[in-house]
């Protein structure tokens, strides 16, 4: 009881120093927007959906990770946890493509309103007027829902650790725990691209819904449209096996391949495919002597990573290049406040 | 000298594409002052605003505010003004109380201080009832009110009111302006506050600015403004007078009399007759002459009165001024 009564004294004094220090507004900033969207339906809703797609993924891959296991030849057979994120029976998908598929959805819902909303609700003047620079807030936009989003991986990802280990009972190595937390960032950083390409449209756009229904599609085109025209164009240039080269069939397969890697989903799942199968061993077409003699084994940790490191920095360039643009925009634009 | 004026605006100018908002402003406002810039919509009020804040970068020309550049140090100069831009909002899913601590807490107050202050605010302006009440079920009147504490959280040496009227009604008003008056004298802070609305105005600035399409062309206290502009005929006298009706659609004969009689008299520039009312417009106060002369034509005086210039016919009179050029 002594030890309850002086925690609580503890915390209290912590609090009471904390409610008379002053914050810098920066993180004032961060901190209402995060309380923000904790309070707000979009969140509950997203959140629920998250929870769902962990629990659905978790379901199949634990029902068919026996028969995965099985499997005598397979090279990744090491690694059985991973198999917790990538087995399915193809009547739902794994884990880590329900995160290709839904984290566009979490990164718009989570931007496509961060500055429209504070000028439709004549807001954006009022807070323009406090002695902060103008970069503050769409800065604290970003670094909220940045904050959110990892947040929200986090606490998932760690739970369908924390349900598969008690459901197969083996424990993850820590290589695969590795393999997972990269996973995490990379998961991350594919939201933060589309945070920050529908940021860019809520600077853009006065309504918030055009905001939300170009940054909708952009990601249909980039998700269904965009591989129908590459595959057309695949179709155009590669030759029939057999009638051309293979010098010439490898470059038309490499430009096929560039273009499909122009979309960020594309990046990412090459990436996530690399991480969670260790024994990707490349990420395009292999000759015959480029295989021959290699033994079909697992890749450590490094040169996975390795591997994955062009798709990496894609990403991050992406991002920082919808955010320098949205960044622009928002510090030339005159604060009006209609 | 330097820090006898608050505010100072030099050769302000800004430029959209071939539209000249602000051309060449120079204006002055000393500390305590309760300034009024006024004019029709689209006059280039809320973008000299804007560049007194630093929102908005000036063309040319330089805003001083509190003596700091407000181009050049914006973040400065927002420290020390507060500002209330017209049709303010606030987060409606927040209560009024929590708004005011979070402008509060942007300018370094810890969330105690915020706290108290935001408390003491939401008091002083006759919201402490409703501190807890989302924003969003406010009316506009007490929008308005919340958005005068949310400007003094910040104890401003300086608020800037872009429209503070607009929207409410009469009553709510005179309340608000009053209470913008009592403060200002209270703590000494110097109030700059646009309107189109001429009366409201008039009531509580010490100095007023009329600004139209970007130039500032009149400014001082209305009497200055009036004797300025009106100085060929200062006076105007109203006299409601009882004619006993002619038989002829013409003016009744005691009438013509009676303005011959009025337009002889020095000092008199003219006479019209209008529904039963003399308008007599004289160099000087001449109502006892006036009045004399009536009840000696047998006309009987029901009524006089001085009409003093308000800003409206100041108004009136810049307009026809520039339609007629």
């Amino acid at each position: 009881m002594a030890a309850t009564a002086q925690l609580t004294a503890f915390f209290k004094k912590r609090y009471t120093a904390r409610e008379g220090k002053s914050m810098h507004p920066f993180r004032v900033m961060v901190f209402k927007e995060v309380s923000d969207h904790v309070r707000s339906w979009r969140f509950i809703i997203l959140g629920a959906l998250m929870v769902l797609t962990c629990m659905g993924a978790l379901y199949t891959s634990i029902t068919n990770l026996s028969a995965a296991a099985a499997k005598p030849d397979d090279p990744d057979s090491a690694f059985f946890f991973l198999k917790l994120f990538t087995v399915s029976d193809g009547t739902l998908p794994p884990f880590f493509v329900f995160i290709t598929f839904l984290g566009p959805l979490i990164g718009i819902s989570l931007g496509f309103d961060a500055i429209n909303a504070e000028q439709n609700g004549r807001t954006l003047s009022r807070i323009m007027a406090q002695p902060i620079h103008r970069d503050y807030l769409i800065n604290a936009k970003f670094t909220a829902a940045l904050i959110i989003i990892s947040v929200m991986f986090f606490a998932l990802t760690l739970l369908v650790i924390g349900c598969g280990l008690l459901m197969i009972g083996i424990p993850p190595s820590p290589e695969e725990f590795l393999r997972i937390l990269s996973f995490l960032a990379l998961s991350i950083l594919y939201v933060a691209f589309w945070l920050s390409l529908s940021i860019l449209f809520s600077v853009r756009f006065r309504q918030a819904a055009t905001s939300a229904l170009t940054a909708i599609a952009v990601w249909l085109f980039f998700s269904v449209f965009y591989q129908i025209i590459i595959n057309l164009l695949a179709k155009s240039f590669i030759p029939p096996e057999g009638m051309a080269p293979p010098e010439q069939i490898i470059r038309s397969q490499k430009l096929v391949l560039g273009l499909s890697r122009l979309m960020p989903g594309q990046l990412f799942s090459d990436a996530t495919t690399t991480l969670l199968r260790p024994s990707v061993r490349s990420l395009g077409p292999l000759t015959m002597t480029q295989v021959y003699g290699a033994i079909p084994s697992p890749l450590p940790l490094g040169q996975s990573l390795l591997l994955v490191w062009p798709q990496l920095t894609g990403l991050i360039a992406a991002t920082a290049l919808c955010f320098a643009i949205s960044y622009v925009l928002f510090m030339r634009r005159e604060i009006r406040s209609r | 000298m330097e820090d006898r004026y608050i505010i100072e605006l030099d050769g302000l100018t800004k430029r959209y594409g071939t539209l000249t908002a602000v051309d060449h402003l120079d204006l002055k406002i000393g500390k305590g002052e309760i300034f009024g810039l006024l004019g029709p919509n689209g006059a280039g009020k809320s973008t000299t605003i804007l560049m007194m804040l630093g929102l908005t970068e000036p063309s040319a020309g330089r805003a001083t505010v509190c003596g700091i550049d407000a181009t050049v140090s914006p973040v400065k100069v927002k420290r020390k003004v507060g500002y209330l831009p017209d049709n303010v909002g606030f987060y409606d899913d927040m209560t009024g109380l929590e708004n005011l601590m979070y402008i509060a807490r942007l300018n370094r107050l810890s969330r105690k201080a915020a706290r108290e202050k935001a408390l003491q605010l939401l008091e002083r302006v006759g919201l402490a009832d409703v501190a807890g009440k989302k924003t969003g079920k406010y009316s506009r009147g007490m929008i308005q009110r919340l958005g005068l504490a949310d400007v003094l959280i910040k104890n401003p040496e300086v608020i800037i009111l872009d429209e503070p009227t607009l929207g409410i009604d009469p009553r709510g008003v005179r309340e608000f302006l009053d209470l913008i008056v009592g403060l200002s004298r209270e703590e000494g802070l110097t109030v700059l506050l646009s309107s189109h609305h001429l009366h409201q105005v008039q009531q509580v600035c010490d100095r007023v600015g009329l600004f139209v399409s970007g130039k500032l062309i009149a400014e001082g206290d209305i009497a200055t403004l009036s004797a300025r502009l009106f100085s060929s005929e200062p006076f105007i006298i109203e006299a409601a007078v009882d004619v006993p009706a002619g038989t002829t659609p013409e003016l009744p004969a005691a009438l013509i009399l009676l303005r011959e009689r009025l337009l002889g008299t020095a000092d008199i520039k003219s006479v019209t007759y209008e529904k039963g009312t003399l308008k007599i417009s004289c160099l000087r106060d001449c109502s006892a002459v006036i009045a004399r002369a009536i009840v000696e034509t047998g006309a009987g005086l029901t009524g006089l009165s001085k009409k003093a210039y308000g800003l409206d016919d100041i108004y009136q009179r810049y307009f026809e001024k520039q339609e007629a050029v």
